[in-house]
């Protein structure tokens, strides 16, 4: 019961901070990726700002098998750079550029009432449900 | 609006470093309280195949992020985020992201923020890649296509 409690919070500060950085907003995420633009250093400084402090938490969490609320502490194992991992990340970023939304920032912008990012989350979902149908099939699109 | 525009602007950096703390300290939250990366695409994409015991929390995560704008407005003036791009584009971008994310294993949250903090080669490679891919997008959409409107 506590740990859906610290899920929902996370969910809402993790929101809240994509708000208050800009990172929220798709303009702000373009005029960052605009670098032969106007170009908009400031969300430099909010992915720095969230790795400074993920950091410390990433650190502590190293030295600990457990949460504090005594559930295991799942951390990614995979280590290879994969075809799929770069050719994925790529498409991601086709993607980001041509609207400015990525997942977490589409969600909020969802809660906000925007109409277009009804739209956006239902393509989004709609394009892991390829990736859960093409890998459950079997059909390694990419190896 | 305008006003509200000036005023966040004249605040030069501290709402992003700000709110980058706050998304930290989500990540920190997520990681020691419940022991889990918090990778948005990770989070709702793993709600596709469900696992018993483990939706709640995911629907509850992204809940929050839903209701974050609400929350906000109790006490400030929450501008509603648009989005420039017209329907077929946002479709389109919302596709590639959903797979690309998926195939990534993590987008922006899960590799840009916590696998660059745990200084993962993966995530450190997969963040030059989209960083790289959405910079050569934007490009070519506001540069190269200047001026035209889809």
């Amino acid at each position: 019961m506590a740990a859906l409690f610290t899920a929902f919070a996370s969910g809402l500060l993790f929101g809240l901070g994509l708000l208050a950085s800009g990172m929220a907003y798709p303009v702000k995420v373009l005029d960052f990726l605009d670098v032969t633009g106007a170009w908009d250093a400031s969300l430099l400084f909010v992915m720095a700002s969230a790795v400074a402090v993920a950091s410390l938490a990433f650190g502590v969490a190293g030295r600990r098998r457990k949460s504090l609320l005594g559930l295991p502490i799942r951390l990614p194992s995979r280590t290879g750079v994969t075809r799929r991992l770069v050719l994925g990340s790529l498409v991601f970023g086709v993607g980001w550029g041509l609207a400015g939304i990525c997942p977490g920032p589409a969600f909020v912008a969802l809660g906000a009432g925007a109409p277009k990012a009804v739209v956006f989350v239902g393509a989004m979902l709609l394009g892991m449900l390829v990736f859960e149908v093409l890998e459950r099939s079997g059909h390694r699109a990419i190896a | 609006m305008k006003d509200f525009n000036s005023w966040w602007i004249s605040l030069g950096l501290v709402p992003p470093i700000a709110g980058g703390a706050l998304i930290g300290l989500a990540v920190a939250m997520l990681l020691l309280a419940n022991g889990r990366v918090a990778g948005i695409s990770g989070i709702v994409g793993a709600l596709l195949r469900p696992v018993r015991g483990d939706v709640a929390w995911r629907v509850l995560f992204v809940l929050g992020m839903v209701l974050a704008p609400a929350v906000a407005g109790l006490w400030t003036l929450v501008p509603t985020p648009e989005i420039e791009a017209g329907f077929a584009v946002v479709a389109l971008a919302g596709l590639l992201v959903g797979v690309g994310t998926r195939y990534a294993s993590g987008c922006t949250s899960g590799h840009g923020v916590c696998g660059v903090s745990r200084l993962s080669p993966r995530s450190l490679v997969a963040t030059a890649v989209f960083m790289a891919s959405g910079i050569a997008t934007v490009f070519v959409v506001r540069h190269l296509l200047f001026g035209w409107r889809f």
